[in-house]
């Protein structure tokens, strides 16, 4: 893949600063399940069981796995709209885990999010104006002149006509609505933005301009992204890093280059092997995983991919493997390495 | 395997011409699949690709008739399947032929099936519909069936719900469904996008035996050109009701002609080379009511538009053996091979 690069002259992005940003550690976000007639809570669905990883400035990080691995719920909880149960969230050096009330809306400036569903993160009854214009009336003590001549720039810096100010969302396609939604989320200039799936709604021309709208933004705006996503070479296009989650499990974080070259986990492995790749010449032989995703409330013991590992030895259902570097920057979780 | 009517095999197993259908918008008729021909051989995959409102779910609900009463009409053209005209069949005539020669599969399994019956019921329905066997039978067949699709524990399987199944497993019992009475052509439209990767290539790998052994056809119809490319023969590209691109799937991703089918292809990034940018389509399909009615309709997107574009309408030809496409920037290809703008160059 270097080599790739190299010859056509593509660097990777300038990581001049590997400051970092956001810091997370041994997080954890588990759902009460409430059961029975006085609605106890008889267990917990760990959506996400003790992750811990870096995003240093001006990268993006990819997150990707199948349904119901926690990416989204890693998401949620970084921007403190989930409690996490366990854990630490540094953000700037500062601890946001438990802070709240007016501390905790001055932090939010800084991490903003992008949603998967274009047709329902818009409120219908606001204008495209009044939606953009709603975090800069609530964080900065702005006159409407200033506000409205912001949402101006912003509009037009996402490639909406200025017509748009007065629309409402319904009166446009799923990308121009991602892009209000985008507009929306840069309106603060945050640091952080996490995108969750900002892209799965869309088809693929207006998810290629989605896409590129999203990496000029970053250049421009010293964005820093958390990029969530199921597809895997939609993450491989956007990220400098990439963590793979299953089943609540960081089970292997490395650089783009590094995770596709040379994929080291067995979930990862099968993961990129299916993917369909559009090239009819390369139909190559598949790792088929045997049956679906166990149930994150009633998780296997051990390592979370026993079950369905092809290379599965007997310790790997006593023993929960931890991350660990294998190679430099190369992360995995699995007693294999 | 070989069928009975293997003595037939030189006429396709499906023949579309010039299929119209339109949807009822106010007083009037607006057509969504726009004079569309193409056939389906025998044990062929044919993809259909295109993005969202192309038309293509439009003409496999109309190749079915399963089009909304009373709104989708086919208001022009011959559907032939074997030989035989199914466009104007009556509702009695095509419950024979749905699910027993031609069935369908869908994008979401959970609305699909019906949530107050259990598995075994909605299974043993389709064979006691047409087929002429005892309710025991049915029971042992459909047994036999989940069984066939990969589905551990087919006997307990059969007396639960859908709800109690997973995404993956939901689509398994639609497949075994589907194949129930051995249809000669399933058509599929978009079975894994509501699926994960891995699940997805268990399903692609399921329906690519399925078609094998039960020596079928499969139209599969998709927006993920990694779908195409992995398990069909042919592939038919769609924009706003008509077919734009025709060819053998090797050659489609070899040599794209269309500048649409082009777009698509740049506008996805692929595993094995980083594209620091994406190709992207400006500008939006034209709503139904709007189509233009003479020239191309991609024109008013197409970064190789010429004059010409609006004012004639291209039609589907081939361009290359077994390579078809409709584009201005080909027409005339018995005197110029290649297309225009190269010759320029």
């Amino acid at each position: 893949m270097n080599k790739i690069e190299a010859e056509k002259g593509i660097s990777t992005k300038p990581k001049t600063d590997k400051e970092v940003l956001l810091d997370i550690q041994n997080l954890k976000t588990y759902y009460p399940v409430k059961g029975g007639f006085l609605k106890r809570t008889v267990g917990n669905v760990k959506a996400v069981d003790d992750i811990s990883f870096t995003i240093n400035k001006g990268e993006t990080l990819g997150l990707v796995g199948e349904s119901g691995c926690g990416k989204s719920t890693t998401g949620r909880t970084i921007l403190r709209l989930l409690k996490p149960t366990e854990g630490k969230i540094i953000f700037e050096g500062k601890d946001i885990t438990t802070i709240s009330g007016t501390r905790l809306r001055k932090a939010r400036q800084d991490f903003q999010m992008v949603f998967q569903d274009p047709y329902a993160s818009l409120n219908p009854t606001q204008s495209v104006g009044e939606i953009i214009s709603e975090p800069l009336k609530n964080y900065k003590s702005m006159s409407k002149k200033d506000i409205k001549d912001e949402v101006m720039d912003l509009l037009s810096r996402v490639g909406l006509p200025p017509e748009a100010y007065h629309k409402y969302g319904h009166e446009f396609s799923g990308g121009q609505r991602q892009r209000i939604g985008i507009a929306r989320a840069l309106a603060l200039k945050p640091k952080l933005i996490i995108a969750d799936e900002p892209v799965s709604a869309l088809d693929v021309s207006v998810q290629s301009q989605v896409l590129n709208l999203l990496k000029e933004l970053q250049d421009e705006f010293k964005l820093t992204y958390l990029f969530i996503a199921h597809d895997l070479s939609v993450v491989k296009h956007m990220s400098d890093r990439i963590g793979v989650m299953y089943l609540g499990n960081l089970v292997e974080i490395a650089t783009n280059d590094s995770l596709y070259a040379e994929p080291l986990h067995p979930y990862t492995q099968a993961l990129i092997s299916a993917i369909p790749e559009p090239n009819p010449k390369k139909r190559k032989k598949r790792i088929i995983l045997q049956g679906d995703v166990p149930s994150p409330q009633n998780p296997p013991s051990g390592c979370p991919f026993h079950t369905r590992c092809p290379m599965a030895k007997e310790e790997c259902s006593k023993v929960k493997p931890i991350l660990k570097e294998v190679k430099p920057g190369h992360h995995v979780a699995c007693i294999l390495y | 395997m070989a069928r009975s009517n293997t003595g037939q095999s030189e006429t396709p197993l499906l023949e579309i011409k010039e299929l119209q259908t339109g949807f009822k918008i106010g007083k009037n008729y607006y057509n969504a699949v726009e004079k569309v021909s193409f056939n389906v051989d025998r044990r062929k995959i044919v993809g259909i690709v295109g993005e969202s409102g192309c038309g293509k779910s439009v003409m496999s609900l109309s190749v079915m008739q399963l089009l909304p009463q009373g709104i989708g009409k086919i208001r022009g053209g011959e559907i032939k399947f074997e030989g035989r005209n199914i466009e104007k069949l009556s509702e009695r005539e095509m419950n024979k032929i749905r699910g027993k020669e031609i069935s369908m599969i869908f994008q979401e399994p959970m609305t699909a099936l019906n949530p107050v019956f259990t598995i075994g019921y909605q299974l043993e329905e389709v064979l006691l519909n047409h087929e002429n066997i005892s309710k025991k039978e049915a029971r042992l067949k459909s047994v036999a069936l989940l069984k066939s699709v990969g589905i551990p524990r087919p006997e307990k399987i059969v007396d639960e719900y859908p709800h109690q199944l997973s995404g993956g497993m939901r689509q398994r019992v639609m497949i075994s469904m589907a194949i129930a009475c051995q249809p000669k052509l399933l058509i599929a439209d978009e079975p894994t996008t509501a699926l994960d990767v891995t699940v997805q290539a268990q399903i692609l790998e399921l329906l690519k035996d399925i078609q094998e052994v039960n020596d079928m056809s499969i139209i599969m119809i998709t927006h993920d050109l990694g779908v195409v490319s992995e398990i069909c023969d042919e592939v038919i590209v769609m924009y706003a009701g008509k077919i734009v691109e025709r060819a053998d799937v090797e050659v489609l991703f070899e040599d794209p002609k269309h500048p649409y089918t082009q777009l698509l292809m740049g506008a996805i990034p692929t595993m094995d080379e980083r594209k620091e940018k994406l190709a992207t389509i400006e500008g939006l399909v034209p709503s139904i009511q709007n189509m233009p009615q003479v020239g191309c309709r991609f024109a008013n997107r197409c970064p190789k538009a010429m004059p010409e574009c609006v004012t004639i309408t291209p039609q589907l030809f081939e361009d290359d053996p077994n390579h078809e496409v409709a584009c201005l920037l080909y027409e005339n290809s018995n005197t110029i091979k290649k297309p225009l703008e190269r010759v320029v160059e």
